[in-house]
């Protein structure tokens, strides 16, 4: 009797720890294939490092951009590359954007991080300054674009590689320019033009507003760099936020909603998103990434097209990026770089993405996206890769997504009349040197 | 005598025995995600980490020990302050309403009628929708030109706010999807309150002539008051931990009039890269919600009446 009570005690707690076991390893990752089989993992891993020389090296990436939709296309690319280096097996583990850089951020801090990963520019500010992140060294990189790859350049070591790129154009509303009797933008146009054709497209009707471009500091950043200014001192040791430069640049952009309104405010948007608004035809002019275009040619039943941005003093466009980074504590940083260089600037991998209408190589020869060019609407295609002429990358610092919080904020009380443009620009100064240290 | 208590004793022990290994999972449980991550998140909080660096390195605790520093800085910064008062507003406004509210979904639901079971359940389907998709159509619903509420409105003749985009509307927003969402939860426990009460009194008071109105604040309020006090400290902490319809309405907007705490926290530990920072946050938040808690357990005996 006893014994079978003891025995049955055993039995129990040793299924309990087994739940855990399996629910723990289940949990933290799947990259390992052999992690999962509880006991045996240890002596795996031991056999794994014996062999090394013979078996192919097995690396893990980590990855939030192919979630959602192009998970086959990066199985694709990693195929296409473990043909090429057969020495090379990549374990690919793909997180929505949502949970990823929580996740990112525990595991970094756990010192479990995968060997490489995907990262946005605002996070990869953050990371590149806290020094974990390997320098990425030993491959050709030449065929990526420059600025992208500047970007992820840090105190002259290349800690990111630009695996993708999208940017912004102007898109425009062919009908509604007909209907106001005003000449389609050009690349030459200047935001004067731009004002001029807003305010002709405005007089068209109480609910059809000119142009819509949001006024924030994603935005902001790139409109004072048309405007000659920027958000720091060129070696980023000083907040400019408030230089007169900057202030010209906000002034232009608020003055549209409070004082010539080609742009709605808030009430006159009505909780409506700004693409919505464009598709329902009420839109002349929207400055949006070119991940638009699908969703445009689909839900516009107007003739748009597209141009480079205007300018000011300067013409300037955004450029969004995402990079591959490396941790320094894989064990094979050579094979990772391989992977890392392969995956951001093959022909293979662009001609993959391509295909799958993915978004765009960062790379330096467009000739490898011609395919790009054939796709319409808009007619006007050339101006995606026009646009990287005037490229600017916002400026990469530690506190970065404090510093558009900041700015964001300021920005949106001076777009609703609740502060001027200058209290607005003074205010978001002071706070950034209050709260944030630049080396 | 003596021979029966060892022997209860021996039984009590081999009872810990048997019943240890069903308890195990949970207090594993409570171990790993709550009391030792409590412990560490306040060592944290006295350190100035990044949230990146490996907390395990050897030495990591000393470079970085800034003492009281966070909780200093917190108290000194005006945000703080805000944050507080923000949620002062969501809760005065929100405790009273939420009441009434489930005090009316329960006083309705408690009568027996035709198809009562269904109503029951009408009522807690918010409480089982998700807050993502809850606050995406509310969104919707208010928002200032082509939402739902202030169309109605308008046929009323009663022109509506900007609502989540007016610094002075987003909050009672905030507050109004809030206890549509929780109303039935709490009404379902005040209505088992309500079941419970004996019907005797009832039965009693009919004999002596009262109407509804006097049975419902003389009978049914005074011995609800246990589920009463139970609804509003379970909704005082909630308050004090609002969040997801926050973040996915306003953001903290507009001009940071709906800026909580527990978002603060948040926008600290993960995106601003502050988890020292944000740990000191979040004791500072569990300090005042034990301080609320203990003042209203203190002031129980004044108001809540037991039935025994």
């Amino acid at each position: 009797m006893k014994k079978t009570r003891l025995f049955s005690l055993i039995a129990m707690t040793l299924a309990v720890l087994m739940v855990f076991t399996a629910c723990g390893s289940a949990a933290t990752t799947q990259t390992t294939a052999t992690g999962s089989k509880s006991t045996g993992s240890v002596e795996t891993a031991a056999v794994n490092e014996d062999t090394s020389s013979a078996e192919p090296v097995t690396i893990t990436y980590c990855n939030f951009n192919s979630s959602g939709g192009n998970e086959e296309t990066l199985a694709k690319m990693v195929a296409a590359f473990e043909e090429e280096h057969p020495n090379i097996k990549v374990e690919v583990e793909t997180i929505g954007y949502d949970d990823y850089f929580t996740q990112m951020q525990t595991r970094v801090a756990g010192g479990t991080a995968p060997d490489c990963y995907e990262l946005n520019i605002e996070n990869f500010a953050a990371y590149a300054n806290k020094g974990i992140l390997a320098e990425i060294t030993g491959v050709d990189v030449s065929g990526l674009n420059e600025t992208a790859l500047g970007a992820f350049n840090v105190d002259g070591k290349q800690y990111g590689l630009p695996e993708s790129f999208s940017n912004v154009v102007l898109i425009y509303n062919k009908d509604l320019f007909d209907q106001a009797g005003v000449a389609y933008p050009t690349n030459d146009w200047t935001q004067d033009d731009l004002q001029a054709a807003a305010e002709k497209i405005r007089a068209l009707g109480d609910d059809i507003f000119g142009i819509w471009q949001p006024i924030t500091y994603n935005e902001f950043f790139k409109v004072v760099a048309q405007y000659g200014g920027a958000l720091l001192n060129e070696d980023k040791t000083e907040f400019t936020i408030n230089s007169p430069e900057n202030l010209a640049a906000a002034t232009a952009l608020v003055d549209r909603v409070l004082v010539s309104n080609v742009q709605p405010n808030a009430v006159q948007q009505g909780g409506m998103g700004d693409w919505d608004m464009f598709m329902s035809g009420r839109l002349g002019m929207i400055p949006t990434g070119i991940w638009a275009f699908q969703t445009f040619t689909d839900g516009c039943d107007f003739e748009w097209d597209i141009v480079v941005e205007p300018g000011s003093t300067q013409k300037a466009t955004h450029f969004f990026s995402n990079c591959v980074v490396m941790s320094p504590e894989t064990k094979h940083p050579t094979e990772v770089a391989t992977w890392l260089a392969w995956l951001a600037s093959s022909t293979t991998a662009a001609d993959i993405r391509l295909e799958a209408g993915w978004d765009l190589p960062a790379l330096k020869d467009l000739n490898a996206l011609s395919s790009y060019l054939d796709i319409t609407p808009p007619d006007n295609r050339e101006a995606v890769f026009e646009s990287l002429d005037y490229l600017v990358m916002p400026p990469v610092i530690e506190d970065y997504a404090l510093m558009s919080d900041i700015i964001s904020q300021k920005l949106a009380a001076a777009a609703d009349g609740t502060i001027s443009v200058q209290e607005a620009l003074d205010q978001a100064q002071a706070e950034c040197e209050a709260q944030i240290t630049l080396d | 005598m003596r021979k029966s208590k060892t022997e209860k004793a021996k039984q009590q022990g081999h009872g810990v025995l048997v019943a240890s290994p069903f308890l195990l999972p949970s207090l594993i449980g409570l171990m790993v995600f709550s009391l030792i991550p409590l412990i560490i998140s306040g060592f944290i909080s006295l350190t100035d980490w990044n949230g990146l660096d490996q907390l395990m390195q050897p030495g990591f605790f000393q470079d970085h020990f800034i003492g009281l520093g966070n909780y200093k800085t917190i108290l000194t910064t005006p945000e703080f302050w805000r944050t507080l008062g923000n949620t002062a507003e969501y809760i005065v406004l929100y405790i009273p309403l939420m009441l009434a509210a489930s005090l009316l979904v329960a006083s309705l639901l408690s009568r027996p009628r035709k198809a009562i079971g269904m109503f029951r359940i009408v009522y807690y389907i918010p409480v089982l929708t998700s807050w993502v998709a809850a606050s995406l159509i509310w969104k919707s619903v208010l928002a200032p030109q082509y939402g739902a509420l202030n169309g109605i409105l308008e046929i009323f003749g009663i022109e509506g706010p900007g609502w989540l985009l007016d610094e002075k509307w987003a909050m009672p927003a905030i507050v109004l999807v809030s206890v549509w969402k929780d109303m039935g939860f709490f009404g379902l426990i005040l209505l088992s309150g309500i079941i419970g009460i004996n019907r005797t009194y009832y039965e009693a008071a009919d004999i002596d002539g009262a109407n509804g109105r006097i049975k419902f604040t003389r009978i049914t309020l005074p011995l609800l008051t246990p589920s009463i006090f139970y609804v509003v400290i379970v909704a005082m902490i909630n308050s004090f931990q609002l969040f997801p319809q926050i973040m996915i309405m306003t953001g903290g907007g507009p001009n940071g009039a709906t800026q909580v705490m527990v978002e603060r926290i948040y926008q600290y530990g993960f995106r601003y890269f502050r988890m020292g920072y944000a740990a000191a946050f979040s004791w500072i938040l569990f300090a005042i919600i034990m301080v609320f808690t203990a003042i209203q357990m203190k002031g129980q005996k004044r108001w809540v009446h037991y039935d025994d």
